[in-house]
């Protein structure tokens, strides 16, 4: 039976989100032109972070490429153990980041979903994120020999001090400066501004998506957010997002008034805490849904809207130290667990699953305390999946099933 | 030796000494974790830094913190931590390293009690202008928090004086380091390595007055030797000993040396934060003692969690098993050590263009390992 003459299930189909498939569209396009070869394509390629500062390589007709995007990618095609086992033969321990690892192995032999990504003609490293980009970027940097640049943000567990805003915002001027020299043309102020504001209101209608499952039922689950994070990640300052959100918001704007929740008969609302499981979505998804729990919000596609309180729309450039460097994962063990504390009174969540992504020790580390620290002053129930977010090897499925049941029944 | 002894019982007994040096002194003992801290500043302070090493208890309380998934380091000391072994500490600074570090600084923040408690922003960055000036803002500041929590007023007369103590703490403990290099009988590794570990224990002060009555003692025994031209490496009854040099992160495994030594190996070098980090560059005399300690910091080999360029490690472990005709490579990481482990393949790469062998060697916990190092090492040796 084709595609075509499947019968159509008129409860699912009302579900479907419609803007999926433009989202589509506009992913291929961005990656054809990505992977156009050099000479046809004239722009320059950077590879970038997924938290670093990417406004001004759009100022400069740069192609942001993203390793961890792709490494997501990576993941939800289920390539992910093939291309890690390859980074270990290579001698890049299994305990290490497969993000990492896969996108390392991808780049030697052009394996992985789009037959690899396009090779960049720089590489731009922001650790706000984590320590683990450093050392990925300093491999792939001694692998394709082309110019790194640091963007070191200091982390900020308790404060974010004058010593660091000084420190960042001298750095932003080197990042400047190192772009004039790779491009060989002056950094055009100007543009930086619309840049910068469109990069403002891509992340406030990103947040006003996300804050459309406060509404029960939710219209999207997080990982429906987990989807449609990609173009923040990747286009984040360009017009496309911004046209692109518009329509998703109206189109959740359109569900919630016609009552379409994305949970047939939503009970549980939840949230989720690190990076998706990635080759395990759908299973997850569909597991959560069966015991009719939404997952409501999470805390890592709200994390691209996490500094935006310290960003100016109007001086995005000046202002874009401190919104770099004060995102919620560049924060104290405490912190973070304020903000999960927080997003479930917004979204009114009566539970939270954490995924313990061996991974990321980043966003994992201190995810016993933060669990302790929500059942103690919320008395929220918790669950604590031990898993990986690209390596499968670590995820035992019957394992997560019975405590999923168990943690359900608790509820 | 008698001196060895005094060495050996204090890093057996850290705690007993930080307890003794407090009701001597009545000062204050400062608790770190890494070659990045500022100890000249702590010593200026009139404070103990004390280095933090796990004791390799059982883990049982830390597990409630930290995913199975953290380095031995991390997890073993927390559990020291909780367990009430490092109640005379009377604070903690933990310098900005790797991210196991960084989210141990705040468990630790939040489930113990030990007054000061700093966060050491250092840049991972070390070079470029911004660096330089943020890394000695940062210092400067750290000196600050200090004098304000311990309730002391550090003089630049205090840093210099800080500064000069442990500068003759490191310079000796070089000294130590070209003897072994050059005459792998005068002293063994695993008594340099007990010497190390108690010297970061130990007041600044005693530790450069005890170590330079070693030093000169065990130079002395080797000129007496070299006059009367009596036993030495080029004897024909002593077999040659394969040179190796070390790489890794803190070494918490005293037993490899006498495991390499009884495989017919010697060390003669390492790249250890636990080693030659510690003790490498000297602080110049400058006229802002701040800055001073800020450039070693910018100098010196660097930490793989931090950058100093692409292939900055490489190249200074290349240099080092050169200048010192070692045979081999032994890279001895902590199991989880995520910074390592991504410095690895490349530099393994890097010695084989050199015709260097190397292995590596992951330990998860010392009793577990030993057995298997054992093995891997003899075989190593013999491949040699």
């Amino acid at each position: 039976m084709t595609e075509s003459q499947k019968p159509i299930d008129p409860e699912k189909e009302k579900r479907k989100i419609k803007s999926d498939k433009r989202m589509k569209e506009i992913m291929t396009e961005y990656y054809v032109e990505a992977k156009t070869p050099r000479e046809q394509r004239g722009k320059k390629i950077a590879w970038i972070t997924s938290g670093g500062p990417v406004e001004p390589l759009i100022c400069m007709d740069i192609i942001p490429v993203y390793p961890e995007n792709y490494g997501a990618m990576i993941g939800a095609s289920k390539m992910g153990v093939d291309l890690c086992e390859k980074s270990e033969e290579m001698g890049y321990s299994r305990d290490l980041c497969s993000y990492a690892r896969a996108d390392i192995a991808s780049a030697t032999v052009n394996g992985g979903p789009i037959g690899g990504l396009p090779e960049p003609d720089m590489l731009i490293c922001c650790n706000n994120i984590c320590g683990t980009v450093l050392k990925w970027y300093e491999v792939q940097a001694r692998y394709f020999k082309v110019p790194l640049f640091i963007l070191d943000t200091p982390i900020c567990h308790t404060e974010f001090t004058k010593e660091m805003r000084q420190y960042v915002v001298k750095q932003i001027k080197e990042y400047i400066a190192f772009l004039e020299d790779v491009c060989g043309k002056p950094f055009d102020y100007d543009r930086m501004d619309e840049v910068g504001a469109l990069s403002f209101r891509g992340q406030e209608l990103w947040q006003a998506i996300l804050d459309t499952t406060m509404h029960k039922p939710a219209p999207i689950t997080c990982f429906d957010a987990f989807f449609h994070l990609a173009m923040i990640v990747t286009l984040r300052g360009t017009r496309t997002v911004v046209d692109y959100y518009e329509m998703l918001l109206a189109e959740m704007k359109e569900r919630i008034a016609a009552g379409i929740g994305m949970i047939p008969d939503e009970k549980h609302r939840l949230l989720w805490d690190n990076l998706p499981i990635w080759y395990k979505m759908r299973w997850l998804s569909d597991k959560f849904a069966s015991h009719n729990a939404c997952l409501v919000a999470d805390t890592y596609t709200s994390g691209w809207t996490s500094s935006m309180k310290y960003l100016d729309p109007d001086d995005f450039l000046g202002s874009l130290a401190e919104g770099y460097t004060r995102i919620f994962l560049n924060a104290g063990t405490d912190i973070m667990a304020d903000n999960i504390m927080g997003m479930a009174e917004k979204y009114d969540a009566v539970g939270v699953v954490f995924h313990s992504n061996r991974s990321c020790k980043p966003y994992s580390l201190g995810q016993y305390d933060i669990q302790r620290i929500v059942q103690e002053k919320m008395g929220l129930p918790t669950l604590m999946i031990e898993a990986d977010m690209v390596d499968e090897r670590s995820f035992s499925e019957s394992q997560i099933d019975t405590r999923i049941d168990a943690f359900i029944e608790m509820l | 030796m008698k001196a060895l002894e005094f060495f050996d019982h204090i890093v057996k007994h850290p705690g007993e000494y930080a307890e003794k040096w407090k009701k001597e002194t009545h000062g204050k003992v400062i608790g770190h974790f890494c070659s990045y801290t500022p100890v000249e500043i702590i010593t200026a302070a009139g404070a103990l830094p004390f280095r933090i090493f796990s004791s390799g208890v059982d883990i049982s309380k830390a597990d409630a913190h930290l995913q199975a998934y953290s380095c031995s380091l991390v997890r073993g000391a927390l559990e020291d931590a909780l367990s009430g072994q490092l109640d005379f500490l009377d604070g903690t600074v933990f310098p900005h390293t790797c991210d196991s570090i960084q989210r141990l600084s705040d468990i630790w923040r939040m489930n113990t009690n030990f007054g000061f408690h700093s966060d050491l922003i250092l840049p991972v960055k070390l070079i470029g202008e911004s660096a330089g000036e943020y890394m000695t803002a940062v210092l400067r500041k750290f000196k600050e928090a200090l004098e304000k929590n311990i309730g002391v007023r550090i003089s630049e007369e205090d840093l210099k004086k800080g500064i000069e103590t442990c500068n003759r703490v490191r310079e000796n403990l070089g000294r130590l380091y070209s003897l072994r290099q050059k005459n792998l009988h005068v002293i063994q590794s695993s008594d340099v390595h007990t010497i190390f570990k108690a010297s970061m224990i130990m007041d600044a002060k005693q530790a450069a007055e005890k170590l330079h009555g070693l030093v000169v003692e065990l130079e002395g025994e080797l000129e007496g030797e070299l006059e009367g031209e009596s036993k030495g490496d080029n004897d024909a009854s002593v077999p040659e000993r394969k040179r190796l040099v070390l790489s890794g992160g803190l070494c918490t495994m005293p037993d490899i040396y006498d495991i390499v030594e009884t495989a017919g190996g010697a060390v003669v070098w390492d790249d250890f934060c636990t080693g030659s980090r510690y003790f490498e560059g000297e602080i110049e005399e400058m006229n802002d003692p701040i800055a001073a300690i800020a450039s070693r910091y910018l100098k010196r080999v660097n930490c793989p969690a931090k950058h100093s360029g692409v292939l900055s490690r490489g190249e200074y472990l290349v240099e080092k098993v050169r200048q010192n005709q070692a045979d081999g490579v032994i890279f001895l990481f902590l199991k989880f050590c995520d910074p390592h482990a991504f410095d690895y393949p490349y530099m393994k790469e890097m010695l084989e263009k050199q015709g260097v062998p190397s292995m590596l060697f992951e330990i998860e916990d010392q009793t577990s390992s030993e057995g298997q190092l054992k093995t891997r090492c003899e075989a190593f040796m013999e491949m040699l």
